[in-house]
């Protein structure tokens, strides 16, 4: 089956990217496909990299990271809640004069019509969140 | 990317003490342009997001609700707001906005966006859907 995965919640505040991330790689590991993983609202903060948890925690920024790059991901932020929220890469760093950028490995940021379109290609959109 | 999908976004949150309200219209316009069959519906506090005479001065916050009466113009028709919802929290249609969409087959006239149905209806036009949209 072709899933489209969406996560609404941040890190740590929340089970959210958790159980999205243990769903994701359960999914894979049973041959489904992950046409995509949408980061939305404060799921944005998924993806930066400048996070730095305890040692003796899990990281749920480079667990995503390392997920993607073992099963070629493509790990979506949204540009407009990423925006808001400050998350930034090369591209956004330069349309807004940012001073720094703080993108995970893995992750892209684009528009919500990439959230659509997953739900347009996919068997099933599932939503992590509230 | 011709396959067409009910798109159904269920709104359940008050407008302005989280984001979800607004990140939630702001994907509805945006999905606007991939021409699905799409369907909005209100339940639980999210009634409160279609109240009108909305003021935020004193929260401070952009008050988004007037985006709402733009969804007719976006193609979007079928909003379904759950009476018992409304009932829940001492509201009726008449405090809503009063939305509308022109009906091009119909000589453009000015049709009711709002479909008031019950639970038990809505559970109905939910489990047609094809993608569901948590906000």
């Amino acid at each position: 089956m072709k899933l489209t995965i969406q996560v609404n919640e941040g890190p740590y505040q929340h089970q959210a990217s958790d159980s999205a991330y243990f769903f994701t790689k359960a999914a894979l590991e049973k041959g489904h496909e992950i046409f995509r993983v949408f980061f939305y609202h404060d799921g944005v903060n998924n993806g930066t990299r400048l996070t730095t948890p305890p040692q003796d925690d899990r990281n749920v920024v480079s667990r995503w990271s390392e997920l993607a790059a073992e099963h070629d991901l493509d790990l979506v932020i949204c540009v407009a809640a990423a925006q808001r929220r400050g998350i930034v890469d090369d591209g956004e760093a330069e349309r807004n004069k940012k001073d720094a950028t703080n993108i995970a490995p893995g992750f892209r940021i684009s528009g919500l019509g990439q959230l659509v379109e997953g739900g347009i290609q996919s068997d099933r959109l599932v939503v992590f969140g509230d | 990317m011709s396959e067409t999908k009910k798109f159904m976004y269920v709104n359940r949150r008050a407008p302005y003490g989280t984001i979800y309200a607004w990140e939630s219209l702001e994907v509805v316009l945006i999905g606007a342009a991939f021409e699905q069959d799409v369907s909005l519906a209100f339940i639980d506090d999210g009634v409160y997001q279609l109240v009108k005479g909305q003021d935020t001065a004193g929260v401070g916050m952009k008050n988004f609700s007037p985006t709402y009466a733009a969804l007719g113009d976006y193609e979007v028709t079928k909003i379904y707001v759950e009476k018992e919802s409304l009932e829940e929290r001492g509201l009726t249609l008449d405090d809503l906005q009063h939305l509308v969409w022109e009906d091009e087959d119909d000589d453009w006239a000015e049709k009711d966006s709002i479909r008031l149905v019950s639970r038990a209806e809505l559970a109905e036009v939910f489990s047609g859907q094809d993608v569901m949209f948590n906000f």
